[in-house]
């Protein structure tokens, strides 16, 4: 009895999983030629810029020709944040075209009429487009691995750093897919989806600075008073959280805001990151399957 | 407003298969469909005409469950379409206006993708689809990318992509424009080997004089309005009180036209190739007397015959802007 149960669920599971909206998403997806020269071009620039630091590393460090663990981190970070920031300008383009490109090419009504439901189809394509830059991310580990070659970085905290992309990837593909629902017009969805995720990654750096310059001021007139909450502000942009992987210490630093009493972090920067956008992107997607469809039932 | 009984979910109603009762939509201040009533019963081809903008679409698109009414009610097979969206959808086949498709699927493909978003097994799918290919007469391009189609090809694909589930009912938005007299010939055998297979249609054309002997009813729908309802039939005859007359002369039609103005009963006088052609408001008789006065005149007359009406007469007539015939 128990078993059976166990098997329904696991075939609901497998049905919901290779339903037919991904299956079409990953066929069409992968048979067009794009994908394969976004492939190419992501690689090519993370190729050249794995070059360019060791070219650097090699001219600029010391003339013995060979690597200390300490050039090894340089280029792991180096290459951490090139890679966040090819993700952030991924992402938006991946994702916020997925339902209003149905709009514009006149397909969505009739997967409308289906016996789909509406999360399936939000889901669907998120899972669809997370593949891709999954692939796509999955692919530099090549490149990555020339840093394991002179060590100073531990598998442990690569996988981090990866799981952290894929994150990113999420929250801006969520975002992304609910522009594409909300605005017809795959256009404004792609530049509403890029604004957001520039306010995410500059925006909120700015206002941490602006917030920053004030409270320093007052805290020169108002020595006792404690500011460790200045962290919380910074813990909503991706780069700090991404450095608080890559130095767990940072996290500390900025609690510690000008001598705050507070000398160990409450939350690490990307923990906090995590939970925020979590539930933001948790918002986005609901709102997104909830206007995907009209609103047919009437009070 | 009481609405009838809802049917019990999964089962099919012993009722109408379209019942619309006092259904509205309005866009801001536009009032696309002023309470509209309409009931088509099971197996009834309908033919929904009006002029573009009358709101043939809203009622179809609200049928179809992709948008809500303002006020009233929508019921397919028993089936309210704000409250039983699923089951609604479950017994229709929507054709739109304009549809697109996925470029890089073939045709199996897409039939498929479309069975699977149905709920149709994979063995199912094997068996049906090419029997609905056969149907669409698209066999030979089974394995053809659909965005190398022509466009009636597209029309008939998409036609075979309603048909996946087996609908009971298909709702079809403008099936035959912008298709070429072979495509739209082909078009309309299809629909009517699905006549035959006893499904209800709601179809919506601007080609409704070539499919009138294929539908049963028509309703015309003019700003919002349901202006005329009823069987093919009894609107011809109702449009009848009105008659066409056609003259042809063998020469002096500008005079005969002059002539003509100034008898009784001529309505109006429309010139084209094929000579005079009178709206007449009056009976056999007037008819007989007309004839009389211009072979009197001395018109030389090659034919003197009453104009069948077609259902564009009657489109043509119900919507020239009145209050129409009711």
């Amino acid at each position: 009895m128990r078993n059976e149960a166990m098997n329904g669920r696991m075939k609901g599971l497998r049905s919901w999983l290779i339903n037919p909206v991904l299956n079409k998403e990953f066929t069409l997806r992968m048979r067009t030629v794009r994908s394969m020269w976004t492939l190419f071009f992501y690689l090519l620039a993370m190729g050249f810029l794995m070059l360019s630091i060791v070219y650097l590393t090699q001219m600029l460090g010391s003339n013995n020709r060979s690597f200390n663990p300490e050039d090894s981190k340089i280029m792991f970070y180096f290459l951490a944040f090139a890679q966040l920031g090819l993700i952030a300008f991924m992402a938006p383009g991946l994702t916020a075209g997925v339902i209003s490109g149905e709009r514009e090419k006149q397909t969505l009504n009739l997967l409308l009429t289906t016996q789909q439901s509406s999360s399936t189809i939000i889901l669907s394509k998120l899972l669809s487009s997370l593949s891709f830059m999954i692939v796509i991310v999955l692919s530099t580990i090549p490149i990555y691995s020339m840093v394991f070659l002179y060590g100073g970085v531990s598998p442990k905290q690569l996988i981090l750093v990866f799981l952290f992309f894929v994150f990113i990837m999420f929250m801006l593909g969520s975002f992304g897919i609910m522009f594409s629902t909300l605005l017809k017009r795959t256009m404004i969805s792609v530049i509403a989806t890029y604004g957001v995720g520039l306010f995410i990654f500059v925006g909120t750096a700015i206002i941490f600075y602006v917030v920053m310059a004030i409270v320093s001021q007052f805290q020169y007139n108002n020595p006792n008073t404690n500011f460790s909450w200045i962290g919380h502000i910074i813990a909503w942009n991706p780069i700090a959280a991404l450095y608080s992987i890559l130095d767990p210490s940072i996290s500390n630093e900025v609690f510690n805001f000008n001598g705050s009493s507070v000398k160990k972090a409450p939350i690490q920067l990307w923990q906090e990151f995590v939970l925020i956008y979590t539930a933001l992107s948790a918002l986005a997607l609901w709102l997104s399957i909830r206007k995907l469809r009209p609103r047919l039932k009437r009070n | 407003m009481q609405p009838a009984a809802e049917a019990s979910i999964g089962e099919a109603a012993p009722g109408p298969m379209i019942e619309i009762k006092g259904l509205s939509r309005t866009f801001g201040s536009f009032q696309a469909l002023k309470s509209i009533d309409l009931t088509i019963q099971k197996g009834t081809v309908f033919g929904f005409v009006g002029p573009n903008g009358a709101g043939k679409s809203t009622t179809m698109s609200i049928l179809a469950t992709l948008m809500a009414p303002s006020s009233g009610y929508a019921k397919v097979d028993g089936f309210d379409v704000t409250k039983h969206p699923e089951e609604v959808r479950k017994r229709i086949g929507y054709m739109p206006d304009f549809f697109g498709v996925y470029d890089n699927f073939k045709t199996v493909e897409y039939l498929h993708f479309y069975g699977a978003s149905y709920g149709i097994p994979k063995a199912e799918r094997e068996a049906l689809i090419p029997q609905l290919l056969e149907l669409v007469n698209l066999t030979d391009k089974a394995n053809a990318y659909v965005d190398t189609l022509s466009r009636g090809m597209k029309q008939r694909l998409c036609l075979a992509r309603c048909l996946v589930h087996d609908p009971e009912l298909l709702i079809l938005d403008e099936p035959a424009s912008g298709l070429d007299p072979r495509a739209r010939i082909e078009m309309r055998e299809i629909l009517r080997e699905l006549k035959s297979m006893g499904k209800t249609i709601i179809i919506s054309s601007h080609i409704l004089p070539e499919l009138a002997e294929m539908v049963d009813e028509i309703g015309v729908i003019e700003r919002g309005q349901m202006i005329a309802q009823g069987n093919v039939a009894e609107i011809q005859n109702r449009m009848r009180v009105k008659r066409f007359l056609q003259i042809r002369l063998l020469s002096g039609e500008d005079e005969a036209e002059q002539f003509l103005q100034d008898r009784p009963y001529v309505n109006k006088l429309l010139r084209d190739e094929r000579g005079i052609q009178i709206h007449f408001g009056g009976n056999d008789e007037d008819q007989a007397v007309l004839l009389h006065e211009l072979v009197s005149a001395g018109y030389k007359l090659v034919s003197f015959s009453e104009a069948q009406t077609n259902l564009e007469d009657v489109f043509l007539e119900i919507t020239k802007g009145g209050d129409g015939v009711q």
